[in-house]
């Protein structure tokens, strides 16, 4: 494993800029996801850093040693696609077992033996080894394609949206897997993804891209709590981060500046406060309860309180806590108020 | 619109029972969804309710027309399929408009209706747009539209949201549940999805090997499952199970977990063996260090406004739900205490929950 660095790298196709300007180093056996829509520059910085593409502008370290015009494969890097490729002719042992037996490596059989059976444990698949792999489920593939990778010992890992193609449960299981498995191994790992909660999971830091620029790095912690601007700020959070104009409810205490209020729904307190709500959208899901409520013109995602039956079309007294709260200016970048 | 009744229903394919006497009743109005794993034959259902497959044996009415063996232009029901088909070489208002001009309509009040659906759809603005420049959303509403003009009894939807992504999938939950609340039609809903299912339900079926397991409103079946299934299936992360050991008395008040006396409700029936199954979901386990169990901790994933806690504990790995400013760390032991209110007992050799009996103001 190895730190990697991206240093002011550009990338443009044609008129576009994929990858403008990106300035990123990624510490030896830590964990970076760079989160982001498609379109965002994501996938081109992973294959950036795998050789796959060249930068216009900017250089690539791993290890120290400028790697910017290196080959592939001189740069050491395992990649995990999206979609799993394996040998479908090969069992899983072989599948696993192939990139051990390239002719750069030099292992012995009962290395490779030893290696195999290790990372299948790690990855719960050590009693799929002599199946086919056209014989797995998706997941079970999706797990061997990862484990191709983890058998080496590459100087990053860049992960591609591995986990999007499985199914909820399954992705829920092998998010816990994958961190601890990171944690245990202490791998460096580039993963990308457009899901905000692989990425508030996974990652010791988050790194989140528009248009190719990186706009805000940090732990899930610190980019939740406290987003640059406010397209952090809806790009993290499920319901979203309500925003609302300086004026709307609630913005009294605006510092000077301020254009838009940002308020998360655990910041709005139903059935105590000042403000008078309509209640407009309840969702049900079991370990909490979602609701949509409407003050004077603006709706606003909440919790609903536990042990409080709501109604569509009820009213509501609505508070909005003042530590909640998120100052934004007319561009979207954060106002920071002391707390 | 129309409430829609299934009695007995059943249909195989030769040896193969896709759906098995099916009784259900949805009332007018009402969202509904059929919810379950695949091949679970919700979607099989679906199909008979709109007429394009035949029951084996049973019947289906709508409001108390028995329409069962009713063709399916004459029923009256809209169907939305999972991929969304739109003629391509038409507009929007051509593609709205055709279903009207088939059944012969006067132009006029195609015209109407047109201008009726697209304000409650709110695609008046792209009216005119082919519908091959449509972004997703749009080409999902001009196809919920096609549906909605013809003001049928009742709408079908199979997945409809199945093939978008997470962020696109949230946003359209709620503006199909929020146009239901506008049209109050009839809707039955297919889905393997349980968020959605939570979510948009006024009710839901949860299906499984062409059986209804349990129908109910969605708080009943997430707080009350009929069975380790349902109670597996619906919530994430999933309702932890422990292994527990009988026989249990109604009134025992306590199961032994792994040499731990949990506090439980008390029961409307004791189970006279030795298989209890303990059913915890993540948001009824706390930390606390006076807890029956101990664990270490495996992982923490944390999610904004709260985190998820995985806890490997001497009667099993356990996911706990904790509040955002949880102050623990991987590899640290903590304890586990329950809500024991919100605990059901499973019958471990049938799978299927014992009822619980009322507590009186009793909470944690």
């Amino acid at each position: 494993m190895a730190e990697v660095v991206l240093d002011r790298v550009t990338k443009r196709f044609g008129e576009t800029v994929a990858v403008d300007d990106l300035a990123l180093t990624i510490a030896d056996g830590e964990f970076v996801v760079l989160l982001g829509p498609t379109g965002a520059g994501k996938t081109t910085t992973l294959r950036l850093v795998a050789g796959l593409e060249k930068p216009d502008d900017g250089q690539i370290r791993i290890g120290g040693a400028d790697m910017t015009e290196e080959t592939p494969a001189n740069r050491d890097t395992a990649f995990v696609f999206q979609q799993y490729s394996l040998y479908p002719h090969y069992s899983v042992y072989d599948n696993l077992a192939f990139p051990l037996r390239s002719p750069r490596s030099r292992w012995s059989n009962g290395e490779i033996k030893q290696k195999v059976t290790e990372i299948a444990g790690l990855l719960r698949i050590t009693d799929k080894l002599s199946n086919r792999a056209t014989q797995l489920s998706g997941g079970e593939m999706q797990r061997v394609a990862i484990g191709r990778a983890l058998v080496r010992d590459p100087n990053i890992f860049l992960m591609d949206e591995p986990l999007s193609s499985l199914d909820a449960k399954l992705r829920e299981d092998l998010r816990v897997e994958l961190k601890r498995i990171q944690v245990d191994l202490g791998a460096t790992i580039l993963y990308v993804t457009h899901d905000q909660i692989e990425a508030l999971t996974m990652a010791d830091r988050i790194g989140v891209l528009d248009q190719g620029r990186l706009v805000q790095i940090g732990t899930p912690r610190e980019v939740y709590e406290t987003p640059a601007t406010t397209y952090v700020a809806l790009r993290l959070g499920s319901p979203q981060m309500n925003l609302l104009p300086v004026g709307a409810p609630g913005t009294q205490r605006a510092p000077s500046g301020a254009a838009t209020i940002g308020i998360r729904p655990e910041g709005v307190r139903i059935g105590e406060g000042a403000l008078n709500a309509v209640v407009r959208n309840i969702e049900h899901l079991g370990a909490e309860t979602i609701v949509v409520v409407e003050a004077e013109g603006h709706q606003l995602h909440a919790y609903a309180p536990q042990g409080r039956s709501l109604r569509p079309g009820e009213e509501t007294p609505i508070h909005i806590v003042d530590d909640w709260a998120h100052w934004f200016d007319a561009e979207g970048q954060r106002i920071s108020v002391g707390r | 619109m129309a409430t829609i009744r299934l009695e007995d229903l059943h249909k195989s394919f030769d040896d193969f029972v896709a759906v098995r006497n099916s009784n259900l009743t949805i009332e007018s109005g009402s969202f509904f969804v059929l919810l379950g794993p695949s091949g679970c034959g919700k979607t099989t259902t679906l199909r008979m309710i709109a007429g394009l497959e035949m029951p084996t044996s049973g019947r289906i009415l709508l409001d108390d027309d028995d329409v069962t063996f009713q063709r399916a232009a004459k029923r009256d029901i809209a169907f939305v399929f999972q991929l969304f088909a739109l003629y391509p070489h038409m507009n929007v208002r051509k593609n709205l408009a055709y279903p009207l001009k088939c059944q012969g309509m006067p132009k006029l009040e195609i015209e109407a209706r047109i201008a009726e659906v697209a304000a409650l759809l709110r695609i008046e603005g792209i009216l005119n747009h082919s519908v091959g420049r449509l972004a997703g959303g749009d080409r999902q509403r001009v196809a919920l539209g096609r549906a909605i003009v013809r003001r049928p009894r009742a709408f079908l939807m199979d997945e409809p949201l199945g093939t978008l992504d997470a962020e696109f999938r949230d946003l359209m939950r709620e503006e199909l549940r929020q146009l239901h609340d506008r049209i109050g039609a009839t809707t039955v809903y297919v889905t393997h999805d349980q968020v959605e299912a939570m979510s948009m339900g006024d009710g839901i079926a949860v299906m499984n090997r062409g059986e209804i397991l349990q129908a109910g409103t969605p708080d009943e079946i997430y707080f009350n499952p009929s069975s380790m299934f349902v109670a597996g299936f619906i919530g994430s992360p999933p309702m932890n199970f422990l292994a527990g050991q009988g026989p249990l008395a109604p009134d025992s008040g306590g199961l032994q977990v792994n040499g731990a006396a949990v506090p439980i409700p008390h029961l409307a029936d004791g189970i006279g063996h030795e298989t209890v199954v303990l059913g915890a979901r993540p948001e009824h386990v706390r930390l606390a260090d006076d807890g029956p169990l101990r664990g270490n901790v495996y992982g923490i994933e944390y999610m904004g406004a709260r985190q998820i806690l995985t806890v490997d504990t001497t009667a099993g790995r356990m996911r706990v739900r904790a509040p955002h400013d949880a102050r623990v760390a991987v590899g640290e032991t903590v304890g586990l205490a329950f809500q024991t209110d919100a605990l059901v007992v499973f019958d471990g050799a049938s799978e299927q929950a014992v009822a619980r009996l009322p507590q009186e103001g009793a909470h944690g």
